[in-house]
Order: C-alpha cells, then structure tokens, then sequence
C-alpha cells in the first residue's frame, strides 16, 4: 500500500497523517502542492487538514486550483481513494470531486471538541472494520464545517448511501442538540457516488491513541489497510 | 478597463457573518432601526481589454472558476472605467 500526503502552505494536520499511516507502513511520502505529478501505483492520497492558504477567498478555494490538484482528479478517475479530511474535505468539495459545501458554522464560532458521529456506510474501503451504527467519538476543529447541498444533491447522497457519519448525540440519537455546526441531516462526513473518494469534518487521524482522548480514528486506518 | 465584482450569498444560505454584524450594530451600538444585514464580497480588478462582451466572457469564466461558488453565490459586476 503506497500513500501521499499533500501539503499546502498553512496545511498543519500533515504530519498526524503521517503519524497515523506509519502505523499501519512506511511507504508514505510528503507531497508538496506545487508537484504536478503522482505516481500511479499510490494507493491511497490524503489531503490534510489546516488552513491552506489562509482561508482565503473560501476555505479550500485556493487549494482546490493549486497544480497537484489535477494530478488528484486524474488518480481520482482512476479510482484511488482519496480521503480530505476536514480543510482537505473543504479542498475536495471546492475541486468538485465531492458534492456540496462547507459553509461557516452556525454559531459563527470556531469549534473544537470531541464529536460523537453514527457510522452510516460500513460497505466501503474506508469504513468496512466499523459495525453499521457505530457510535464513535473523533474530534472536530473547524471554522466552516456547516455542510450544505442543495435538495437534489442532498436526495442524491441519501439514495446512493453516500452519507460516512453524522453527528448524534450520547445515545446514538440524531438531534439539533448533537448538530455542532448546523450541517444539513447532521452530516459530518460524505463519499463520493464510487466511494473512493470520502471527505471528513471529523479528524480520524487524531484519534488513533487513547492518549489522545480516543481511538476510534484507528479502525478507519485498519479498513483502509486490511 | 476597471471591474468591480460583487460577490454575494445566495438568499436561501445562511449568512453568519451578517447576522454577527446585524446583532453587533442592533445590540452593542443601539441601531435597533437596522435588520436583514447580508455580508458579501467585492473584488476589484484591471484588464486589459477594450471589448465589453470578451470582458464579460473573461469575468464569467474567473468567476466560474475561482472567485465564485455557485452552489450558494450569486455574483454581478460593474465596469467603473
């Protein structure tokens, strides 16, 4: 299993990617943004979390136009998974490789905790080692995570069983209480219609140690290399 | 030729930012006489092109490509010299 991490000025989750892949192998490279090729033979691409290039214009606008970004789309038709997890899931959804957007939370606050999510797919490459309803907790740390779509693209990912995880609340139950940043049906993370490709608010790659507060991040790493 | 482009939210999406300004000027500066605030973008830029119709089609396609996300902005633009 080959995998690239790409990094872009003011990406800061890169190296906990790195952190968590070396779990599982070493062969994980670093990719600066400015490279326009990638090796066929990855299997797996990351795209970090952080704060590519400040924000500016709209989180992952900028990003989503950079060179390498048209080496993901190609590998992306190719079929290698490709997982944007958080400011990566903002890069991924502005590149159109993902539907909807990102929108500023609810509240207008930047939120950082533990979120509880409900795994709704477990029929995928990056979520097939989780029980179906899995109750897990992975943090969030986002500015813009409020997901929207329109009706239509909404319908469209609930039909194809696109949804990877809501937030609930303790009980598993689905509620505007457990909905940190107003996102559309709780959606904290979605695939793309193949599943190859899966965007996550929710940082996986931080929950890969009990010291860290949880674990839960690990078993999405063990789907992808098992 | 100078161009200005007014980026906004579409009026179906939420703005946070505008209803953080409307609750700031209502609330902490007393202008009780003020709602529906919507916060937007303006991008202000030079190019070099006479024709009016290739400009617009150049706005178009940045705006397509870049400056805009359709899915919740609308945007429109103004040749100010």
């Amino acid at each position: 299993m080959k995998v690239a991490v790409i990094s872009f000025p003011a990406s800061n989750c890169d190296r906990d990617a790195l952190v968590a892949v070396k779990k599982f192998t070493n062969k994980v490279e670093k990719i600066w943004h400015k490279e326009s090729n990638l090796a066929n033979d990855l299997d797996l691409i990351i795209i970090p979390g952080g704060f590519s290039f400040g924000d500016y214009l709209r989180s992952g606008a900028m990003a989503s136009i950079s060179p390498i970004m048209q080496e993901v789309k190609r590998l992306a038709e190719r079929g290698i998974k490709i997982m944007g997890i958080c400011n990566g899931f903002q890069i991924l959804t502005e590149t159109g490789l993902l539907p909807g957007v990102l929108l500023r939370n609810k509240s207008g606050k930047f939120i950082n905790k533990n979120a509880l999510l409900r795994v709704e797919n477990t029929e995928t490459a990056f979520t097939k080692n989780y029980k179906k309803n899995q109750l897990i907790k992975i943090p969030i740390a986002h500015m813009d995570g409020n997901y929207f779509a329109d009706v239509e693209t909404i319908k469209k990912l609930e039909d194809s069983n696109s949804i990877a995880w809501r937030y609930v609340d303790e009980y598993n139950n689905l509620s505007d209480v457990s909905n940190p940043n107003g996102s559309m049906l709780n959606i904290a993370g979605v695939f793309n219609s193949k599943k190859n490709i899966l965007g996550s608010m929710p940082h996986p790659e931080r929950a890969v140690d009990e010291n860290t507060g949880s674990s839960d991040g690990i078993m999405l790493f063990e789907s992808l290399f098992s | 030729m100078k161009v200005r482009i007014y980026i906004t939210l579409k009026k179906s999406v939420l703005d946070t930012q505008g209803k953080a300004i409307e609750n700031a000027l209502n609330k902490n500066l007393g202008f009780n006489q003020i709602s529906q605030v919507r916060q937007g973008k303006l991008v202000e830029l030079e190019l070099t092109e006479s024709d009016n119709e290739k400009a617009k089609k150049i706005i178009d396609e940045i705006c397509d490509k870049l400056l805009v996300n359709k899915i919740i902005e609308d945007y429109t633009f103004e040749v100010v010299e």
